[in-house]
Order: structure tokens, then sequence, then C-alpha cells
């Protein structure tokens, strides 16, 4: 069978495995954050917040909640980092400065996953467990509930209530992570991934010598961190490690996590608003973009151009054997159309083209099918932005799922697709610039200008994967990216919040022969075009000057 | 103003034992619970799938290791042991730079990309000497037969595995060294072919440990 075949079969399979789950996990979710009970432990955990978790709120109160809760998140994990040293179970690990402390933290409260340090030499079994992947969990429940405020939002009528956050939150946490993640990581070990706390201990070579490994709660931690598309993992490498990621079956099995909620994410909003069918719409033009850039991304890297891959034959520089080529685009391309950001192939390795389609896929959004609740959010977002164009065209007031889009709508829409290439580029820019940030780069010429606009569009993405490259524990990348993740995440949030509290107190317009069917293929046309030509226009001339020059000249 | 602060810091207190008791949920008693469930089904993988030898062991199978000679004065990397198949180069494997009291396997790749002079001449570099040293009385390698693999750093740089292609490259060097005959040592790689799972999963491989394990064995040095 040739490498090319079995690159699609694995994508067949990886479609046929997403498609069993959806229903079943998508109505569940539906049912979790619209159930009257809760379960004992969740009421213990209320009560030791000191929540009333049946109390509704209005869009301010939730926001506070996920303000407060994220904050306390942040305060957290910068003082265990900086603790790290007087620790116990810490390995000797000494304390994190500040500057990457703050960075680290932002990045795994933000559900970032960017690290400007080397897991298996920084941070020990405290910080990475009880730390980093608490977040992991928690930063990507804070993500689901926003979604589901806004979902929300479309469903309820004449009232300004959006639920409970902390009863959110919680359920999020302990319905559906939580025993997703426990399965995963079974599966894992019993594939090889490592599960163990023998801190670091050395282990005899083949010709004599030690290696010397870090143990570690591997397996438990990788599951959540695809699984809530985070990307943060406990060795350098990420996923490429093989004690993270030990064969080809865990590689397919680590892609179908990542993707596993994001998609039946559509599935829970078409149950909450009534109809399926219109969760079917968003989950059609998900799929398409994500289909299309996974046979983009085979294309390109199967071609090998670029001279370094010419000489050698094939794209294997950055790769690993038992993945192949097939394997690490599919990984590739899942990872940065989520805000997921683990990796399994060095991106900056990849054909320049490749690693223009990386960076691509982290501009658009991540909405195909984007970061758990986070891609839900910036797809609704989206397709709020087309019904508005489609309005524009033949002059009606716009209106989608029953709720009318005016101008406070739209304007809160419009303030959220700006917030990100905003920063994106204005730290580019000012990194560019500025004499010293330049010296980061481990590359020169237009690969080295890749290194920046996609750690900054990483970072205000919340990705977290990085043309690793570029050394970016500096003061001015741990501030500048630190910063670009928290506003990023945050920012966008109020302004989904807002949106979600407008349309909860609209009365719904009953539906006419004028009205835009936003549950037909011709809608889901319109909306893959919307999401195409507005990043198209945002970041093309930044991607010409980097991956496009890049992948021309090869 | 006093009365807004006041409701700000409840929140965050709010938030603060959220987060508290959710770590224990998430950070405690969750991966204690999975390594105890790991520890007790699959004690070998979760503990790394050591490979023993004689009662001692020689690493891990997931854990690629070099297979050099030891390192001759007035040289900065050590020759390969041409005796052994010979795994993947590793120019991205770092060095621990921040924890001094260790000397830790630091993963990781070059980053180095496709356009690069340095990742240009590396390449070049593993082609020659693939070439050079694999090639014996009798056995000609040609350039176009070097698979990519043999002359790529891998993304963990602890690639355990090398392409059955550069395996079979190396069976002639291998049986000279260890004056074998080639078929028992064809015989060897072909043993240790790994096809993909399920005949699609991944990409098929040699595991360079085990195949130099068992050649171990063979020769009985």
């Amino acid at each position: 069978m040739s490498p090319v075949l079995a690159g699609v079969l694995q994508l067949l399979a990886l479609m046929a495995a997403l498609a069993l789950a959806y229903r079943p996990l998508g109505d569940y979710m539906a049912r979790v954050y619209s159930s009257p009970r809760h379960l004992r432990v969740e009421k213990w955990i209320y009560k030791g917040i000191g929540a009333h978790p049946d109390t509704a709120m209005r869009w301010p109160a939730y926001l506070r909640g996920v303000l407060a809760f994220s904050a306390a998140g942040v305060l957290l994990l910068y003082l265990l980092q900086r603790l790290q040293g007087s620790l116990p179970g810490s390995l000797g690990f000494a304390s994190i400065d500040p500057d990457q402390a703050f960075n680290t933290a932002a990045s795994f409260v933000s559900n970032t996953n960017w690290q400007s340090y080397a897991g298996e030499q920084a941070m020990g079994h405290v910080v990475q467990t009880g730390g980093l992947a608490v977040q992991n969990f928690v930063s990507a429940a804070v993500g689901m509930a926003v979604a589901v405020a806004l979902v929300r939002g479309f469903a309820r009528s004449r009232t300004g209530e959006l639920g409970n956050f902390w009863a959110d939150l919680v359920r999020g946490t302990v319905r559906i992570l939580l025993p997703l993640s426990v399965i995963g990581a079974i599966v894992l070990v019993a594939c090889g991934a490592i599960q163990n706390f023998a801190g670091i201990h050395e282990v005899g070579q083949f010709l004599g010598g030690h290696q010397q490994w870090q143990g570690g709660a591997y397996a438990s931690q990788e599951v959540i961190k695809e699984l809530g598309t985070n990307g943060g993992g406990l060795a350098n490498a990420n996923s490429a490690h093989p004690f993270e990621n030990p064969n080809g079956f865990t590689n397919l099995f680590e892609v179908f996590l990542i993707l596993l909620l994001p998609f039946a994410l559509t599935r829970t909003f078409g149950r909450m608003v009534g109809s399926l069918r219109q969760g079917y719409a968003l989950l059609a033009t998900m799929g398409v973009i994500w289909v299309g850039f996974v046979a983009l991304m085979m294309w390109t890297e199967f071609h090998h151009g670029g001279p370094a891959l010419q000489a050698a034959g094939a794209a294997m520089e950055g790769k690993e054997t038992r993945f192949g080529i097939g394997g690490s685009s599919l990984f590739a391309v899942s990872t940065t159309l989520t805000s997921t950001g683990a990796v399994d192939a060095f991106h900056s390795s990849l054909t320049g083209f490749g690693g223009g389609l990386t960076l691509l896929g982290m501009q658009l959004g991540e909405i195909a099918p984007g970061g758990v609740g986070s891609g839900l959010y910036g797809m609704l977002i989206m397709a709020i932005i087309a019904v508005f164009l489609a309005g524009l065209m033949v002059g009606r007031t716009p209106e989608y799922l029953g709720k009318k889009i005016g101008t406070r709508q739209i304007k809160l829409a419009a303030c959220y697709i700006l917030i990100t290439p905003a920063l994106v580029l204005c730290f580019t820019a000012a990194a560019m610039a500025l004499p010293t940030p330049p010296h980061s780069m481990a590359n020169t010429g237009a690969h080295g200008f890749t290194e920046i606009l996609y750690a900054y569009t990483s970072g205000a993405n919340n990705n977290g994967s990085a043309f690793a490259g570029l050394n970016a524990d500096t003061p001015w990348f741990n501030t500048t990216i630190g910063l670009a993740m928290l506003l990023g995440r945050f920012l966008p949030m109020v302004f989904v919040l807002a949106l979600a509290g407008s349309l909860a107190e609209q009365q719904p317009v009953p539906e006419t022969a004028g009205t835009l069917r936003t549950e037909k293929p011709l809608f889901t046309g319109l909306l893959v075009g919307s999401i195409l030509i507005i990043t198209g226009l945002t970041y093309f001339p930044a991607l010409a000057l980097g991956p496009l020059a890049e992948g021309l000249a090869s | 103003m006093n009365n807004s602060v006041t409701h700000t810091a409840r929140l965050v207190g709010a938030g603060l034992r959220a987060l508290l008791l959710l770590t224990v949920v998430c950070g405690v008693l969750y991966p204690l619970a999975v390594t105890g469930i790991a520890q007790g089904l699959f004690p070998h993988r979760a503990n790394g799938s050591e490979i023993k030898a004689d009662g001692k062991v020689v690493g891990s199978e997931l854990i690629g290791q070099r297979y050099d000679l030891p390192l001759a004065k007035g040289r900065e990397t050590p020759r390969p042991d041409l005796k052994w198949f010979q795994p993947r180069p590793s120019h991205g494997l770092g060095t621990n730079t921040v924890n001094t009291q260790y000397k830790l396997l630091l993963s990781g790749a070059t980053n180095r990309s496709a356009d690069n002079p340095e990742l240009l001449t590396w390449v070049k570099d593993a082609k020659a000497a693939v070439v050079r040293d694999n090639s014996v009385p009798g056995y000609r390698v040609r350039p176009s037969q070097v698979p990519a693999d043999a002359v790529t750093s891998s993304g963990s740089g602890l690639d355990p595995d090398i392409s059955p292609q550069y395996a079979r490259l190396q069976v002639h060097r291998v049986a000279e060294r260890n004056h074998l005959p080639v078929a028992r040592v064809a015989g060897l790689v072909e043993d240790h072919t790994e096809g993909r799972i399920a005949g699609f999963m991944g990409e098929p491989r040699v595991n360079v440990l085990q195949l130099n394990e068992a050649l171990r064995d063979l020769t009985g040095s």
C-alpha cells in the first residue's frame, strides 16, 4: 500500500469514528447543560464555592464569573511556578523566572498552552499534574460554558438569563471531560504511553552507560491536552515524544480526541436551539474546511518542496518514522484548525506551503472545528457576519435563528473578529521593528519572519503550537505573547457574552418566505466563503511576506 | 468604589475555591486513579516499555539510542559503531541547560526550515556518509537508494525506529562487520519489520534497539 493511500484511509477511518461518536456525544452534552439535576459530588463542590447552581445569571454576572475564575487560575499557576523550588515533589527543579511564569500561567489559563520552557527540564510533578494539567481541564470547561451561554442566547427569548457559570463549569469538567479522559488515558497506556511518578531515574543502554528519564503522569495529561484542545504536554517534543504518542494508532486516536468535542458541540447546539439541521449546517462548514486543509497539507507534504527536503527525498525532517507523512499531516491540520497546538511533527520543518497552511488554519479563527467551545462560538459569530452580508445584498434586516441581527449585535460580532488580527499584526510589526526581538529567529529570510508571525498568531488565537526555532524565552516574547494570549482569549469572550445577553432579551421574529434558510447547503457555501474572504483580506499581506514567499521560491 | 472592591475580592475568592476543589478532582484524584489502573493493568507499558537482556535493562522499546564508538580524542562527535544498525540522525536532541543536577534527555527537533542552508548541508553530508558506510565490496549503495529517514532528524530526536528500506540498506555492512551471512542478517530485518497497524495506521518500521538486540544474540558478543 502506498503511503498516500494509507494517509487517505486514516482520514476516512477518522471521519467514520467521529461520525459514530457525533450523535450520542452531542446529545449527551445537550442533556448535561440542560438537566435540572445535580450529582452529589457537584453539590459538594458548589457548597465549597458558596455558589447556588440554580441561580440564573445575566450576561454581566456570567462574565464576572468567567473572569474571576480565570484570574484565580493565573494567580495560582503563577505562584506554583514561582515557588516550585521550595515545593515537595518538584524533582529538584528550580523556581521559574517571573516573565516565564507569567507567560506560562497566561498560556494555560487561556487554553493556549504556548510553552516557552522545555517540559522535561523545567517542571516537576506538582506543577505539571497539579497546576498545568488542571488548567487543561478547566480552561476547556470555561470555553464550553461560554459557548453554551451563547447557544442559550439564541434558544431563549424575552429573558436576559444565560444560566449559571459555576454550574456550567463544574458540569463540563465532571460530566464531560473527566469520564472521557479516564477512558482515553487507559487506552493510551495500553498502547505504550507512560503513567508513573518515578521521578528522574537512570536506565541502562545497549552499549553501556545510562540514559536519564523523567517519569510522570504522561498519559493522563496527554489525553486531556488533546480532548480539551489545549496542547501543552510534558515533554519538549510534545506528541512527537514516544512516551506521549507511542505508535500509529495512538497518533490517530489523539487526532480523534482533538476533534471529538468541537465537532460534537454542533449537535449540542442543534439540540439546544431545537433544530438539528442548523447544527448540521455548521458541522458541514467545519467539515468542508477541515477536509480541504487535510487534502492540501497531504499534497504539499508528499510533494516535499524546498531544497533540503528535495535533497532528502521526502519531507521527513521533524517527523517520526512511526507516523509518516500522512499521519503527521492529519495531526498538523487538526491541531491548528482547533485551538490545540499539540504537535506530532515540527511545523517549522514542514514545506513552505505546509507551514503556511498551519498558520492560515489558526488565522481563520480556529473554527473548523475550533477549540472546545471557542470553535462553536467563533463559528456562530461568523454565521452572524454571513447573514449580515446576505442581508446587505438583498436589503433586508438580517436574522439568524429567529433573532434580529441589529446594530448592537453586528457591532459586537465585528469587535470579536477584529480583536485577534489586531493583536497578531500589531505585535508582529512591533517585534520586527524593534532591534532585539528578531535576534530570537533561528532561520533567516522569509522563514524567520514567519517564525514571529506564527508566534503571535498562535498566541492570540490560543493555539500554542510554534515554529519552534524561535527562542521565545526572552522577557519581550514572554510578556507580549502572554498579553496576546490573555487578550485574545478574554476580550472575545466579553463580546460573545454581551451578544448572548442581547439575543436572549429579544422576542423571536416569525419565519417568512423572505427569511434566509440557514440550514441549507447554500448557507454553508456562503459561510465558507465569508470565512475565507474575511481572513484572506486580513492576513494576505503578512502571509505573502512569509510562507507564500518561501513556498513560491522552492 | 469600596463596595465594588469587596465584591470583586469576594468573587475572586469564589474563583479560587472553585479552582482548589477542581484541582483536587482533576489534579490529584484523576491522575492517581489513572496511575493506579495503569500500574495495575499495564505495569510494563506504564513504566516505559523497558527491554531487558540477561536481566539487565538495555533501554526502552520507545526511546532511540546512539550506537557509537567511544569518543576519540580531538573529535567533537563520536563515530558510529558500524557493527550495529544505525538509527536516524538526531540534530535536534538537546542537552539539559536548566537543571544542573541532572543529565536529562531533552527531546526536540531541529526546527530548520526546508530552505535552511545548514539543514541542506546536514542532509547532504548524511547522505554521503550513508552511501560510504554501507557500500561494501560487492554491494554499492547508490544515493537514490537512501531513504529520507536516514538523512533527516525526527520530531522528538528520540525516534526508536527506522524505515524498512533503511534497515535493508544496512544489511550488507552489518553482515560484513559481524562476519555473518547476508541472508541471516536480512532475515533478521524481515523478522523485525512491523507493518502498519491494522494495515493502514502509521508507517512500516523497524525498531533499532530490538533489531540490534537480536543481532547481539546471533553474534553472541
